[in-house]
């Protein structure tokens, strides 16, 4: 659903288009042989190049091309096998060439469409509207000193992808789930590590409001977004700070905004007057990107199963619902541990077990799937003790807290403590004789049409089997006793 | 021993090969030479102890049986090629102490054939002029002066420093840059050869940029055979400069056979200027003569979009350039001027480091690429550029070479063009056509003026047929047996 301001002068839409700058994973910088490493000591991995030495000269790094394509390929857009590297020329301390390689006119990637899911189960098309290689720049450091600014250039030619949206999203939520579809793809593809706290990825947000129907209003540039949280938040206020002029009869002025996540708004940075003349022009050291056809295909033959598909398989071959198979293909690390605990079992059963117990245990202790104390093959095993009737869904719950306290083996928990099912006949009616002798009035009343009350029996002879019998067994042999 | 000098870099090499002298002795013939040239102002640098500790190795390799293709030969070193440790300027303050800790690719080269470095040969800043009146180290004098007048002359430019050390006998050969004309026009001015290979042939990287798909080193020497041996031991594919050619690198001495018969020379009608001095007209005539007389086929050819070229330059030169100059900003290197904030500082320090003559390039750049006026400047030049490439493509179709005066005017006097940039920039009217096209081109002395100044003609080839140009100026050279010398006037 989109997000609809009610003013006075009626309903507001919302219209919202990201810009996500994506750091490539790769060994190296864009235009240089330096570590492309984040954490390093400051300034510990420049080459001449990435410090504008005179005479220095780029060469693009094939790796960072290779990503870009992948990418490319994992957002279903048109790859461009001729791409011109241009010069965004403007004077910065932490740009020592005095200008950023990018690409303008010609980007490696152009028109694509990503599928995003919403909360009502709806499913929203996304429209990209390109992606393109530039390099980062480094960083001033303001509290090295008193007076003087530092710079650290070590981000600097570090491999950026700038993967730019259509206006199509119309509320902060679907911007979200949005961007987290894009970190997702980007995490299948290997292409980006989507860590928003390093700062691998990064969203500028444009944003702006018109009566439904209307064309397009003014948009504002929201800056510098390092999270999902902060990103939804920038857009209420925006939106809400541009309805609020429009319906008090101003206009809102195109301008670059910066998002103080500390007060909770945006406040302007510069005016469209005010805007940079960046005098693109093609890098003359650079010749045109070209790549064939062969190119393309070689890496598109290395793709993984992306989110979509997967989701698909799960619903189609797996029979999982659609919101668990949403669940597990969100992330990468999940969908290969469920898919690793499901092989050759109960999908359904397994797609529970990851979903309710494990993740409620690492949510409640706060781990991540790869610190998980409890391995896939773990899991599996105790998920194939439950099938086979060694023991139930209800004492497996007891072994998989101790599995996942101490790291043993189901296995050996359920030896361990003589956790097995019964399903010896003789001591289970045994147990059944004795809870319908202390219970004639309940037995009666079963008789007598109150059918209800076998679950109350169940309960009782798995009270007095310490929940050890085994429930089919139970029933079995229950029923016709209580019958007679 | 002080005749070493006079000797050509063929010759020397058979001289030390034969042992009749080490690299240390014509490395010190050289270094006193270099001395005695100081009211030239050819160095910016001279490095004498570099020089003898070189020539020293180069003895050794030679005792124990190696030696590379140019052993032991003292050569100047354009100050636009960075080396490790030298001072390198570019001729700019804003390069103050700039000591860079890497090596240029062509330098590398030369250094790995046993070339001796004598020292950083000034030049135009930031290679941008064409008199060697823009050097924040002073103008270069040009070792030629006019008969019976002896008021000092520019050499050229931008490889002004270069020429003056060739043509003075300080140096046996020098790095030269060509941009629009950088190598040629000096090298004319100053009677010796010079040559600008194909674009790509020689590798930029660690050469400071002016216009970077323009820039191009190339030798400049006293003779065609020096030039040949030179430009094989500067070029060859550096995957470090991506817009380096992976093309193997010819025996360019062996293309001078001497045999051009049946070579096809053009010779276009849009180079005969109107107003074109007399003297210039009857070389260029003279020229033609002489390929005919070798056996070459002389064929009128059209260049149509000539006249646009020198504008079309001016725009696409000065904009690189405005980009390129970008990174001296103060901050991690050179000069620096302190100012009340980081805006100031930039002001202060490019105000302070750059001359008048870059100003102003960089001024022109910045506007031809600004926003409303790139599509009619920077957009329209580079189609200018792409018309002229053509016409180039469609003369090859019937032409093997080309041949033209290499400048309209032999070298002239300080100040003379100073007032009026655009009558300066027309220096460059007839190399900077093949710099547009990237082509190679050579220039070569063939006659003295009325004055008794060195006047050039240019040939010009197809894109990496060097050896095309490098045999029809060898029969030039013989043809025109150009033997005159400046008198050494600046030994005092």
């Amino acid at each position: 659903m989109g997000m609809i301001i009610q003013g006075a002068t009626g309903d507001w839409e919302v219209v919202i288009g990201l810009e996500i700058h994506a750091q490539v994973t790769s060994k190296s910088k864009l235009f240089s042989g330096a570590s492309a490493e984040y954490g390093a000591e400051p300034n510990s991995q420049v080459s001449f190049v990435d410090a504008a030495m005179p005479g220095m000269l780029p060469v693009i790094n094939e790796m960072a091309v290779e990503q870009a394509v992948r990418t490319g390929l994992g957002l279903n857009a048109k790859i461009n096998k001729f791409s011109v590297f241009d010069r965004k020329n403007y004077f910065f301390p932490d740009l020592p060439q005095g200008y950023q390689i990018s690409q303008y006119l010609q980007p490696i990637v152009g028109e694509g469409k990503i599928l995003i899911d919403l909360k009502d189960g709806e499913t929203r098309e996304i429209g990209i509207t390109r992606l393109h290689l530039e390099q980062d720049a480094g960083k001033s450091l303001h509290d090295q000193h008193p007076s003087q600014t530092f710079i650290d250039l070590n981000r600097c030619g570090v491999p950026l992808m700038e993967i730019v949206s259509e206006p199509d999203m119309r509320s902060p939520e679907e911007a979200a789930v949005y961007v987290k579809k894009i970190r997702s793809i980007v995490r299948y593809l290997g292409t980006c590590d989507g860590n928003m706290e390093e700062g691998s990825m990064r969203a500028d947000v444009n944003v702006s409001v018109r009566k439904p129907g209307d064309e397009f209003g003014t948009r504002c540039e929201l800056k510098n977004i390092n999270s999902v949280r902060f990103m939804q938040q920038a857009i209420i206020y925006e939106a809400n700070r541009q309805v609020d002029i429009l319906e008090a009869g101003g206009t809102v002025d195109q301008e670059t905004r910066l998002y103080d996540p500390v007060k909770g708004e945006t406040r302007s940075m510069r005016s469209k007057e005010e805007a940079q003349d960046y005098r693109y022009f093609p890098d003359p050291d650079l010749l045109p990107l070209e790549f064939d056809g062969a190119f393309i295909e070689r890496i598109r033959e290395t793709l993984p199963e992306l989110p979509d598909p997967k989701k698909a398989r799960f619903i189609k071959d797996l029979g999982l619902s659609p919101y668990d198979a949403g669940v597990l293909v969100a992330e990468k690390e999940v969908a290969d541990y469920f898919e690793a605990v499901a092989e050759g079992r109960d999908a359904k059963l397994a797609a529970n077990w990851v979903i309710g117990e494990l993740f409620g245990h690492l949510n409640r202790t706060s781990k991540s799937l790869g610190e998980s104390p409890v391995a896939a093959p773990a899991l599996g095993e105790l998920l194939d003790l439950i099938s086979d009737g060694t023991i139930s869904n209800r004492i497996a719950k007891e072994v998989f807290e101790e599995m996942f306290d101490t790291g043993k083996m189901a296995g050996a928990i359920v030896e361990e403590k003589g956790l097995k099912q019964v399903s010896d006949t003789g001591a289970i009616e045994a147990a059944i004789d004795a809870v319908i002798a202390a219970n004639p009035d309940k037995a009666a009343e079963y008789k007598s049409g109150k059918d209800k009350l076998f679950g109350f029996f169940m309960g009782q002879v798995m009270k007095a089997t310490q929940g050890k019998a085994n429930p089919g067994v139970v029933t079995e042999i229950l029923k016709p006793k209580l019958d007679a | 021993m002080s005749d070493l000098t006079k000797l050509s870099i063929a010759a020397a090499r058979d001289g030390l090969k034969a042992g009749d002298f080490s690299a240390r002795e014509l490395t010190a013939a050289h270094i006193t030479a270099m001395a005695a040239s100081k009211p030239l102002n050819a160095f910016i640098t001279e490095t004498p102890e570099v020089a003898v500790d070189a020539a020293t190795a180069s003895d050794a390799r030679r005792a124990r049986g190696e030696a590379g293709k140019l052993e032991g030969i003292p050569l100047a070193i354009k100050d636009l090629f960075c080396t490790k440790d030298v001072l390198t300027t570019a001729a700019s303050h804003i390069l103050d102490g700039f000591n860079p800790r890497y090596e240029s690719t062509v330098t590398s080269n030369l250094w790995a054939e046993g070339a001796v470095m004598l020292g950083k040969a000034n030049l135009d800043e930031f290679a941008m002029g064409s008199s060697n009146e823009t050097s924040y180290y002073g103008n270069v004098v040009n070792p030629w002066r006019r008969q019976g007048d002896n008021r000092d002359l520019v050499p050229g430019g931008s490889s002004g420093g270069s020429a003056s050390a060739v043509a003075s006998f300080s140096a046996m050969g020098a790095t030269g840059t060509d941009t629009g004309g950088s190598i040629r026009q000096p090298a004319s001015f100053t009677g010796i050869v010079g040559m600008k290979p194909t674009y790509g042939r020689c590798s930029r990287w660690g050469v400071v940029a002016f216009a970077s798909s323009l820039d191009q080193p190339g030798p400049m020497a006293r003779s065609v055979r020096d030039t040949a041996i030179m430009l094989e031991a500067m070029a060859g594919f550096d995957p470090k400069d991506s817009t380096s050619v992976n093309m193997p690198v010819p025996n360019f001495e062996a293309a001078l056979t001497g045999d051009i018969r049946g070579l096809k020379i053009g010779i276009p009608k849009e180079y005969r200027l109107e107003g074109m001095s007399e003297e210039i007209g009857a070389l260029w005539q003279q020229g033609i003569d002489w390929m005919k007389a070798a056996g070459a086929e002389i064929i009128d050819i059209s260049l149509p979009h000539t006249k646009y070229a020198l504008p079309a330059y001016y725009i696409i030169a000065p904009a690189e350039a405005s980009s390129n100059l970008a990174r001296y900003d103060g901050v991690r290197f050179g000069l620096r001027v302190e100012g009340k904030d980081m805006n100031d500082m930039y002001a202060s320090t490019r105000g302070e480091g750059f001359g008048a003559e870059v100003k102003r390039r960089l001024l022109i750049g910045t506007y031809a690429l600004s926003a409303g006026y790139y599509d009619a400047y920077y957009l329209k030049a580079q189609k200018v550029r792409s018309r002229i490439a053509e016409d180039f493509k469609q003369a090859y179709l019937s032409v093997d070479a080309i041949l033209t005066p290499t400048a309209p005017s032999a070298a002239f006097g300080f100040g003379e063009k100073g007032d009026d940039p655009l009558e300066m920039y027309l220096n460059d009217v007839f190399t900077v056509p093949a710099s547009l096209a990237g082509l190679p081109g050579i220039s070569v002395p063939a006659g003295l003026s009325k004055d008794g100044l060195p006047l050039g003609l240019q040939l010009l080839g197809r894109p990496f047929d060097e050896e095309t140009v490098f045999r029809a100026a060898g029969v030039l050279e013989e043809a025109a047996a150009f033997t005159a010398v400046p008198a050494d006037w600046w030994r005092g």
